[in-house]
């Protein structure tokens, strides 16, 4: 065990309801192309999501797919991706020695409803209710379905964490790299919460779903004219090893994971507050031993709801505003609320940036809401910037979970 | 339905739950678990397509009489033989 070991990324796997790999998803971010569209639901009228068009039969039968959950599909893409990214010799891997963490907003919703709705067709009579519920439903199955369909014998369990669970499944693999349970880690989050109704339901009666003529204007975070979140699929799974052991196999690193906090506001169930988020930011930087000024990309949480939007500019301005060289972004402009995906699809979506210094816009940004004004944040068009050296990623959920994560590039 | 029919009806079952399995060259002899790579998940299935199209319980200590085609056909013929195939 060595609480010191340096973990760093080599593998990357994705889909993201604009680009089903990294290249993609990242070409789309600096074309300031959306993948918000309008989205049938059940007992709903239209509304606007995100929704990914990978081939769930690239790694998957059939069979295999029809028993298991879209969880489970999107975690298996994203985790093939990502061990193929990173180049690891997967056939000779010692399988017990991987590990699993994914992040999750919820799970079991999108099931639950189409086992009531299928049993519904027979009069509620839950003779007709599956089997295959349980194992459809049990808080792990996405990374389970991932171990089957893999063969991979080590550690797999999902992290719960509402909207940070993205940057916490992250969090986790680094954690258990550092505590020597495992070689690698296939850490991240996915979402599958828009094949639920629920979602989209629970967020209008809050107040907080957006809505817009043209859904791919419907995510407008930070704008005058934003008015809710748009739910979104997604999931994005990195392939996480030792710094030793990556550069001995001769491993592609896409950064090194330098730093991470997560702490809790303890103030409300969906309100968030700008103290604890910018306590947990500050500690992320502390642990990592940097400065706020030490950053040249700073990733917002912002899901364009009135107050959260608000609540993040508070935070950043506070931690980072007077910093110059300190770039701000946001990319649920693009693909809206990725959930349970989000952190860890986000941070993707800014790795390049360590190579082409390219600070990809946050678009949808008409008429910037001056309470939420942030000096730096780069809006509409991609900025070149002369260093991208550190990430810093947030991420932060309902039940006031936050999260911040910071990479830097190697 | 006649015990042709009856076939038919259980091959459509096997080809929903087994997609990836091609069922042109079946033995009606041999066991289905065997040739179809199915679990006892994939039994629970049939039961419940059974259930579903058919209106049909099988309880489980007849699961026996569905290991392979001509035994499943001559288990279910009394329960389908006044039922219609659409």
């Amino acid at each position: 065990m060595n609480l010191e070991e340096r973990i760093v990324i080599t593998g990357v796997g994705l889909v993201s309801p604009n680009g089903q790999n990294l290249t993609e998803f990242r070409a789309n971010l600096l074309a300031g192309k959306s993948g918000v569209r309008a989205f049938k639901t059940r007992y709903m009228e239209e509304v606007a999501a995100g929704v990914c068009e990978f081939d769930e039969f690239k790694y998957q039968r059939k069979k295999e797919r029809r028993r298991g959950t879209r969880a489970g599909s999107i975690a298996i893409y994203c985790s093939q991706e990502a061990i193929a990214d990173s180049g690891l010799d997967f056939e000779a891997a010692d399988k017990s020695r991987i590990g699993i963490y994914l992040g999750i907003t919820e799970h079991g919703n999108v099931e639950t409803e189409n086992e009531v709705y299928n049993i519904s067709q027979y009069g509620y009579d839950t003779k007709f209710w599956s089997h295959h519920h349980n194992p459809r439903t049990v808080a792990n199955n996405s990374a389970g379905e991932v171990t089957l369909n893999m063969g991979i014998t080590g550690p797999h369990y999902t992290l719960g964490a509402a909207c940070a669970a993205g940057n916490l499944g992250v969090i986790q693999g680094l954690q258990m790299l550092r505590l020597g349970e495992v070689d690698f880690a296939l850490a991240g989050g996915i979402s599958e919460s828009i094949h639920t109704f629920g979602i989209f339901a629970s967020f209008k009666s809050e107040g907080a779903l957006a809505s817009h003529h043209d859904p791919e204007k419907a995510s407008r975070p930070f704008d005058k004219k934003r008015n809710g979140i748009v739910c979104s699929e997604g999931g994005c799974v990195y392939t996480l090893e030792r710094l030793e052991a990556a550069q001995k196999r001769g491993a592609k690193i896409y950064g090194e994971l330098v730093g991470y906090h997560i702490n809790s506001d303890a103030t409300d169930l969906i309100l968030p507050d700008h103290r604890r988020q910018i306590e947990c930011m500050r500690m992320a930087l502390n642990r990592a031993g940097l400065k706020a000024g030490d950053m040249n990309i700073v990733n917002t949480h912002a899901t364009a709801t009135t107050l959260g939007d608000i609540e993040e500019a508070k935070s950043i301005g506070a931690v980072f505003g007077s910093e110059a060289g300190v770039w701000i972004n946001n990319t649920k402009s693009y693909i809206g609320h990725t959930m349970g995906a989000a952190g860890a699809l986000e941070l993707a979506g800014n790795l390049p940036a360590f190579e082409d210094k390219i600070v990809h816009p946050t678009i949808n940004l008409d008429e910037p809401d001056p309470q939420c004004a942030l000096p730096n944040l780069v809006a509409q068009e991609p900025r070149r910037v002369d260093k991208v050296d550190y990430i810093f990623n947030n991420s932060f959920g309902m039940l006031g979970v936050n999260s911040a994560l910071i990479v830097k590039r190697l | 339905m006649n015990k042709e029919t009856i076939r038919k009806a259980i091959l459509d079952i096997i080809a929903e739950i087994a997609p990836d399995e091609v069922l042109d060259a079946i033995d009606d002899g041999k066991t289905l678990r065997d040739q179809f790579n199915l679990d006892s998940m994939d039994f629970l299935d049939i039961v419940m397509e059974l259930r579903k199209r058919f209106n049909i319980e099988v309880p489980e200590e007849d699961y026996e009489h569905l290991t392979t085609l001509t035994s499943t056909v001559t288990y279910l013929e009394p329960m389908m033989k006044n039922q219609v195939y659409s």
